[in-house]
């Protein structure tokens, strides 16, 4: 029996139990609770696994070995972290915004787990499939700093009200360019849905050839997936635009009040979303879902195979980065920012659009 | 109208980049620092103070803890400085190895500070990298001294004994398997100067690993160029000396200007920067490896042609060998005195100072004629140039704070003694 059959089966069983007006709501709720579910536990085990990976990959890019004392390899240390700060103590810091303070873990998570409601898994597999998916998840995204700005001021802390200042301003200009690389996709593709998006990637000169890969965004727009990676790598507050953190300057920014869970929160929302920014990088300029090449060979993996493929290589990406560079300053990354890739995204938006009036148009 | 005030931050005593104790009290206007403020003394030892309660011999091993990135230099202007004032004769063989581990020590702190530069900066890779050819270094202190710190090798009148004729080897240990273990131990089946020889071998390579990383790297630039900057003259009004004052373009090299020991027959040259910043700092330091590296190698060869005792003949202050002592009743007396009431030195002052990889170390005594120093006055450079903070830090940012005290190269067992 088919996904679509059982589903089917049980909205009639829910109408028939509860008559025709409290059925079909009850249906909704219940099989959507049920499918959030799906979609945050394997993405929660991600998160923790990431960890895991981020400190194998850097461990070796190193010299180092990385965490192997906890089970086999290593996998089990994930595990160890979650459960160790399961049980450490939340302090409250005495001059704190009680509140808030509590408050802001979750304002920081919220955003990061509630963005994947309209992430294309694959051809259909999607939680909500509504034609502002673009602007859904932009808009969610910018929510994340709340959580940042908050904490640092509840906190009543020096070193975390700075950090506060920094994200606030780091992630806004971020924002900006962030947002209008996407209304390049956007011009190109005619819609905000993010499924529609990956689709219109799977047409063009090559992919009617079979070599789709060629199709996708990232060659035609190149530039807007530069800007919009790097812009992703500092929405996160990723090495080397971690300035918020500044592990040597302002120790640990926002979060260096915070214990336990309250910090564990922190810490997946920082993971959860840089999965988000890699998975939405794959499905805005490298297909989604679609295999490179179409033929028998390819196909062998399943659409869902091919987006987890590109979004760990593009998770690795992340943490290779952060092997590498050492950390910008504050104002450099506002320099960054405002005055190249602004200016750089209005340029190809100028550019794109006229190219779209031209004949040589390649998105009809 | 709200009046406006400075942010006052206390940077450290606990912070990651404060450098052991440093606590720096910053003003801040925004992330703009006003005045930095160090505050020193918390590890405040009185070295000065404790070497006049001990013999001449028994103070040697505070030198190791004064600058504790770069032990043996420090030992060697202590014993340079009793040499001149006792007027005793050091064997050229020991030159020679003084002169080999001072390199080999320079190349441990600039290893150090440029691990420390970049993990500061935020890049971690480099400082792992850098760790992993100082853990070499370590193991050539361990196994001329026992010590990988703390070596106390030095001795007025020459070392402590010859170079051994084989290295320490890494132990079996369940998680390494026999490929691994052999593989690990291969460059140490030989005597030191092979292990050493090796290593010189090899390490210009590590060096232009971490260039490739940093020297070119836009962040790298962007974070280092034009902060912290130096003029000659203020340098040299400041009192600095090593890397430091050649970074700003003054070729004072005490190598050089003062010859010690054997660097007159040794063939290097003295990098200098010419902008005084960060970024020349970091140059100056990372030639200077590659210099050390190559009067490593002169000295490796010497030592190899040249065997000869290492330590003076006057049993007045170099205890005799254990033969000679179970043999001769003179010997035994000098054995006797030497470790019961230790040397004597002649009554009088005496100044020695060495190219400590940090700067200009050096050593003041007053000696009344006593068994133990009636004063001692520790020069360092981590003090002058730590007293340059607030003038270097001053309208830069918060993070270039970090990257200022990072230049400085400085350690707290040395500015606070």
């Amino acid at each position: 029996m088919n996904v679509t059959a059982l589903l089917d089966t049980l909205l009639a069983f829910s109408e028939s139990k509860l008559g025709p007006l409290w059925g079909p709501a009850t249906y909704e709720l219940v099989t959507s609770a049920v499918f959030i579910v799906l979609i945050v536990a394997p993405l929660m085990l991600c998160v923790a696994y990431l960890t895991l990976w981020e400190r194998k990959l850097i461990g070796w890019m190193q010299i180092r070995i990385g965490p192997n004392r906890v089970g086999p390899l290593g996998l089990l240390q994930p595990i160890a972290d979650g459960v160790k700060l399961l049980f450490k103590e939340v302090i409250l810091p005495t001059n704190a915004n009680k509140a808030l303070y509590i408050l802001a873990p979750m304002l920081g998570i919220m955003p990061a787990l509630a963005a994947w409601a309209v992430v294309p898994f694959a051809p259909e597999v999607v939680l909500a499939d509504i034609n502002a998916g673009l602007l859904y998840v932009i808009a969610l995204t910018s929510f994340g700093v709340y959580g940042v700005i908050i904490a640092g001021w509840a906190s009543n802390s020096k070193y975390a009200f700075l950090g506060a200042m920094r994200s606030a301003a780091q992630m806004v200009s971020y924002e900006l360019g962030m947002g209008f690389a996407l209304v390049v996709v956007l011009m190109v593709s005619g819609s905000l849905n993010l499924s529609d998006i990956v689709n219109a990637q799977g047409r063009g000169l090559f992919a009617s050839k079979g070599l789709h890969f060629l199709s996708w965004n990232w060659l035609p727009l190149a530039p807007m997936l530069l800007v919009y990676f790097i812009s992703g790598v500092a929405e996160t507050n990723r090495a080397p635009f971690d300035v918020v953190e500044g592990e040597s300057e302002i120790v640990a920014g926002h979060m260096i009040e915070y214990s336990g869970m309250t910090f564990a929160l922190f810490f997946l929302a920082e993971y959860a979303n840089m999965i988000l920014i890699s998975t939405l990088t794959a499905v805005m300029f490298f297909g989604g879902w679609q295999a490179p090449i179409d033929s028998a060979l390819f196909n062998l993996l399943p659409p869902f195979g091919w987006l987890l493929a590109k979004v760990f290589v593009i998770v690795s990406l992340f943490l290779w980065i952060r092997a590498t560079f050492p950390r910008y300053r504050y104002d450099q990354i506002m320099r960054l920012g405002w005055k190249i890739f602004i200016p750089l995204t209005l340029v190809w938006i100028v550019f794109v659009g006229a190219w779209m009036q031209t004949p040589w148009n390649i998105w009809k | 109208m709200a009046e406006i005030r400075n942010y006052t931050v206390n940077f450290g005593p606990q912070h990651p980049a404060a450098h052991g104790v440093l606590r720096l009290v910053l003003e801040l206007d925004g992330e703009v620092v006003q005045r930095a403020d160090p505050h020193i003394g918390l590890l405040h030892r009185a070295t000065e103070k404790l070497a006049e309660q001990r013999t001449w011999i028994q103070s040697l091993p505070y030198m190791d803890r004064l600058d504790y990135i770069s032990m043996m230099c420090s030992e060697h202007a202590y014993v340079m400085a009793i040499e001149k004032l006792a007027g005793i004769e050091v064997p050229i063989r020991a030159q020679y190895i003084r002169v080999l581990f001072d390199e080999i020590t320079r190349v441990m702190n600039h290893l150090f500070g440029l691990a420390a530069l970049g993990l500061d900066l935020g890049a971690m890779t480099v400082f792992l990298y850098c760790f992993r050819e100082r853990e070499d270094l370590l193991d050539c202190y361990e196994a001329v001294s026992g010590a990988r710190m703390h070596a106390a090798y030095y001795r007025p009148g020459g070392v402590y004994r010859d170079l051994p004729e084989t290295m320490p080897q890494y132990q079996a240990q369940h998680t390494r398997s026999a490929r691994t273990l052999a593989a690990m131990n291969d460059n140490r089946q030989g005597s030191l100067l092979d292990f050493i020889e090796d290593f010189t071998a090899r390490f210009p390579k590590c060096i232009d690993d971490y260039e490739t990383l940093l020297t070119e790297n836009r962040i790298w630039k962007q974070r280092t160029v034009g902060i912290g900057v130096v003029s000659p003259e203020r340098a040299l009004a400041l009192g600095f000396s090593g890397p430091m004052l050649r970074g700003s373009g003054v070729a004072w090299d005490l190598r050089k200007k003062q010859p010690y020991e054997v660097y007159h027959r040794l063939d290097f040259d003295v990098a200098v920067g010419t902008n005084g910043d960060t970024y020349d700092r970091y140059l100056v330091r990372v030639e200077e490896m590659r210099q050390s590296n190559r009067i490593i190698r002169q000295c490796v060869d010497w030592l190899r042609q040249n065997p000869g005792p290492v330590i003076s003949d006057n049993h007045k202050v170099a205890p005799p060998s254990r033969l000679e002592m179970k043999a001769n009743m003179e010997e035994l007396i000098h054995h006797f005195k030497l470790f019961t009431e230790g040397m004597h030195v002649p009554e009088g002052e005496a100044y020695a100072a060495v190219e400590h990889p940090k700067g200009e170390f050096a050593v003041y005594f007053i000696s009344d004629g006593a068994n133990k120093p009636y004063r001692m006055k520790l020069r360092s450079p981590a003090f002058c140039h730590l007293s340059a903070m607030d003038e270097m830090a001053r309208g830069h940012m918060l993070a270039d704070a970090v990257a200022v005290i990072s230049t400085l190269d400085i350690v707290f067992g040395d500015v606070d003694r």
